[in-house]
């Protein structure tokens, strides 16, 4: 019997390991599928890491190594090149690695710490050919960064997420020409910088609300064909236009890795993909937290890592026997609202709940509305799927309520 | 020089060469790619049909009977998933009643067992997700689903380990004859077979010229699929396909042997025989049609697509015939060649041993083929004792199917080796999972350069200029 097992070596895991270490727990085990620590920071060479959690600009290797220093000075146990297979109901947790071979480890609690994976091309369900030459963004950074390998180049980037405007500028610098960026939606849903410095400065064209709608060539990619689409986001006929490339990545999104969340039988939130959680980070099976991207994707890591330790101490307070829920609120999404985490509150203590909304706009107030009672209204210069929203409630808020809405108001179209 | 030589190894060229692996002759197959399996094999609706759809008296009818029958022996001898899981014809009218009649009365004539009529109520009883409003439907209990390319790869590597030679990159572009035998010859090499079996597919009317047979013409007739995740498998049980009507076979929805939900195909003849693209519209129409009898399906969760190309004769029939000695067509082989394929390996047999083709018995002959997903299917317990002897089966690469170094590494050891990473997918199921090789395909190119001995620069996606990787820019 271990008391805490963290599934999951990268920011989250380590934040939440090294929060529940300073509370007091000392039986703890960080399991990892990787040969080091530190998650897919370690591929992301590029610096914009740390602003907020240490006010200085850091590599993603920097960021991760200064908590992977931590663990490695407190002793906290790590099985790396170890793979979680399966999670219980129970919290018996089924693993494997070449030296244990498969075991198992029934957990006092566990913190879910997986992060996310990228959305492939098949969802996508673009028409054309099936060559080599399309590769998601993450996967073309790995084998750049991590492996040496320059996968192409001729490059045409689908989708102008934070990972494609990073990749855009990587492979420009590795002597790769990057003919576009497209993105479906008429607006990035990158970081506003991450577009100045990885496109702009490069003199890479951003398409927006334009799609790859066929792909060609037989053995290698050839080309692909663009178009650009219509409010309903379906490509606009005799807009299409060719661009020759040997090189298509895709950056169309990230999808927490649940898969073994849903064996132990936790709840999903179907637009997160992550689990849902109360306050304390704390799934809908009793003693399991979920924090950082398998959670719900994140823009910064800086917020992964407040949010870990949120979940590292919340696992130690559970521990330590702390007390049983005293209330449940639901969090509710209203207009504009895409999710809320966390989806439920369980104890009436000033809460911050992070959001996402669904499309961009100016001048807005963000408002709590419990039933037809507005109760908290503040106003904001805009708002854009692509910046996590965070809103702290109130401890007073809570009263009196079993269920809040948090929505936007639209003072302008 | 070879008693026999087998042009194309798809899944008919691979039953006959497993076939003929029995007796002591010297064969080779010749396959123009990287790889076997390339052709209509890996991209088809992999139903086992229990054979009512085949107008009685062809070959058609009576080798998918012969074939279905055959296949679960077949199956389990070379260690290759096969489930018996039944099909349902569903209809929505009077109309589509009268057809299933007819079809059950067919299927009666061509020797399908325990066909059966079944009302609304049975049916949505035994596969509730089907849309409220069919009305009736014909079970086939003989029904089943296997994988083409498993079963494919399996029967050339068994005919392999009983002596046959497999030659790949071999197109044959040219055959000539000398004495007693013919030279096949492909642009950089050439052959000395005996007999010739012509099992090219979509290319088995430009075999048969070459051999100065010109009675037949093959035109592809493409179908398009969408595959879907494993979280959607047990959306049906049973293959739902719709009454066929003048419109065609319509969209099926099946559940595959590895627990996905499979889609299509649709059905558009074209001219390009290399052409397996997919299109926009023939997508649009997969899910479409299969919305209507199956209404839940969730296409968010769609992993890919793919498009396959039926060698479409234009006899209307299987074409399996000797227009010279010495020379065997199996050619025409669209749907239901697969199931009928093992029934086709005996037929051609025949036909070799009528053209003077001496058949002893191998004496050492083993048909058996140990399964190449035994790791995943075994105990706890064994897994681990297998753990101990070599570590890399501890190792999961593939996270979304859940497959280790060691079954990776054992299965590029095994005939017929994987030469790219579409062969390592197609033998043990890596990077086929909901992430498509995202996670494991870097890890894959490594392993595969080291056990090829190439730089990974070299490896290839399938053969030819399916280059993965520009260039090196590391210094070490
Ligand atoms: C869309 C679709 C759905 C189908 N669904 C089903 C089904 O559900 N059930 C069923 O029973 N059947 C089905 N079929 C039919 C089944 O897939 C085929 O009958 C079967 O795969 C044919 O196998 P083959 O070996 O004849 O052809 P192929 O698999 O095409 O093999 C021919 C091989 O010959 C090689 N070749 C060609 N020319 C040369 C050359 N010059 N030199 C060397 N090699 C050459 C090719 O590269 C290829 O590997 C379907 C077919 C399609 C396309």
């Amino acid at each position: 019997m271990t008391d805490l097992v963290i599934i999951g070596g990268g920011p989250a895991g380590m934040s939440a390991a090294l929060a529940a270490y300073e509370q007091g727990i000392r039986d703890i085990l960080i399991l990892e599928r990787d040969s080091s620590l530190g998650g897919i920071l370690q591929q992301c060479i590029h610096n914009g890491f740390g602003l907020h959690k240490f006010g200085e600009e850091l590599t993603g290797p920097e960021y991760a190594w200064r908590y992977e220093e931590k663990v490695r000075a407190l002793n906290i146990p790590c099985k790396l090149n170890t793979m979680v297979l399966d999670i219980s109901d129970q919290k018996v947790i089924t693993a494997t690695n070449r030296e244990d071979g498969i075991f198992q480890i029934r957990a006092r609690a566990i913190i879910l710490a997986m992060g996310c994976r990228e959305r492939p091309r098949g969802a996508l369900n673009i028409a054309g050919a099936r060559p080599a030459g399309i590769f998601s963004a993450g996967t073309a950074q790995k084998l750049i960064n991590m492996e040496g390998y320059l996968p192409g180049k001729e490059v045409v980037i689908l989708g102008s997420g934070d990972i494609g405007l990073i990749m855009a500028r990587r492979m420009t610098l590795e002597g790769a020409k990057v003919h576009a960026v497209c993105e479906l939606m008429p607006y990035s849903g990158g970081l506003a910088r991450n577009i100045q410095q990885c496109l702009h400065d490069f003199e890479i064209p951003l398409k927006l609300s334009h799609t790859v709608v066929e792909i060609h060539g037989r053995e290698r990619l050839e080309g692909v064909t663009i178009a650009k689409v219509g409010g309903d986001r379906r490509p606009i006929p005799g807009t299409e236009e060719h661009i020759p490339c040997d090189t298509l990545l895709l950056s169309v999104g990230l999808i927490p890795e649940n898969e073994i969340s849903k064996s132990a039988g936790i709840d999903l939130d179907p637009i997160t993909g992550g689990a849902v959680v109360d306050q304390d980070r704390q799934t809908s099976c009793q003693g399991i937290f979920a924090c950082g991207n398998v959670l719900h994707v994140h823009d910064l890591v800086d917020y992964v890592s407040d949010e870990a330790e949120l979940a590292g101490k919340s696992a130690a307070a559970y521990l330590q026997g702390a007390s049983a829920p005293a209330c449940s609120i639901s969090l509710k999404t209203g207009n504009l609202v895409r999710y809320t985490v966390p989806q439920v509150i369980t104890e009436k203590k000033p809460v911050t709940v992070y959001f996402r909304v669904a499309d961009v706009r100016r001048k807005v107030q963000v408002q709590v509305w419990s039933k037809d009672r507005l109760l908290y209204s503040k106003k904001k210069a805009s708002v854009a799927p692509g910046e996590m929203e965070a809103l702290a409630l109130s401890a007073e808020i809570l009263d009196d309520v079993t269920a809040l809405t948090i929505s936007i108001k639209e003072e302008q179209a | 020089m070879f008693d026999v030589a087998i042009i194309g190894a798809g899944v008919v060229g691979g039953m006959i060469a497993r076939e003929l692996a029995a007796y002591d002759l010297k064969i080779c197959i010749l396959e123009k790619e990287n790889d076997v399996a390339m052709g209509a094999t890996k991209a088809n609706s992999a139903i086992v049909h229990a054979g009512f759809d085949a107008k009685c008296g062809s070959l058609k009818a009576r080798l998918n009977v012969e074939g279905s029958k055959k296949m679960a022996q077949v199956a389990s001898e070379l260690g290759v998933k096969y489930q018996n899981n039944g099909s349902l014809v569903i209809g929505f009218d009077e109309a589509d009643r009268e057809a299933l009649q007819e079809l059950l009365e067919r299927g009666n004539q061509n020797g399908v067992e325990g066909l059966r009529l079944l009302e609304q109520e049975e049916v949505l009883a035994m596969e509730p997700n089907l849309s409220s409003a069919v009305t009736c439907a014909l079970y086939a209990p003989t029904g089943a689903i296997i994988c083409p390319y498993e079963l494919t790869v399996a029967a050339i590597g068994n005919a392999m380990d009983n002596g046959a030679e497999l030659k790949r990159n071999f197109k044959v572009t040219a055959i000539g004859q000398e004495d007693d035998h013919y030279i096949l010859f492909s642009s950089m090499d050439s052959v000395r077979a005996r007999y010739i079996v012509n099992a090219a597919g979509v290319y088995s009317d430009q075999i048969a010229a070459l051999a100065g047979d010109e009675s037949f013409k093959i035109t592809p007739r493409r179908g398009e699929y969408i595959l879907l995740d494993k979280e959607c498998g047990g959306l049906v049980k049973n293959t739902i396909f719709r009454t066929p009507s003048a419109k065609g076979k319509g969209i099926l929805v099946s559940p595959t042997v590895d627990g996905n939900l499979l889609t299509g195909p649709t059905a558009v003849n074209i001219e390009d025989k290399t052409d397996k693209t997919t299109t926009a519209e023939g997508l649009a129409q997969v899910m479409k049609e299969a919305i209507e009898n199956v209404p839940s399906i969730p296409y968010g969760k769609s992993i890919t697509s793919f498009c396959g190309l039926r060698a479409a004769g234009d006899t209307g029939d299987f074409i399996i015939n000797s227009p010279r000695p010495g020379f065997i067509n199996a050619a025409g082989i669209e749907s239901p060649g697969l199931s009928a394929s093992p029934a086709i390996a005996r037929m051609v047999k025949d036909l070799l041993a009528e053209q003077g083709l001496e058949l002893n018995e191998k004496t050492n002959y083993n048909p058996l083929r140990p399964a190449m997903h035994h790791f995943r299917e075994t105990s706890l317990e064994e897994k681990n004792a297998i753990i101990q002897k070599d570590p890399a089966y501890g190792q999961i690469i593939c996270r979304c199917e859940g497959i280790t170094e060691g079954e990776i590494r054992a299965a590029i050891r095994t005939e017929p080796k994987p030469m790219d990473l579409d062969g390592i997918k197609r033998r043990t199921r890596a990077q086929m999972g909901r992430c498509q090789g995202g996670f494991c395909s870097p890890l894959i190119l490594k392993i595969l350069a080291e056990e090829l001995h190439l730089p990974i620069e070299k490896i290839t996606k399938s053969g030819g200029a399916s280059r993965m990787i520009a260039k090196a820019i590391k210094e070490d």
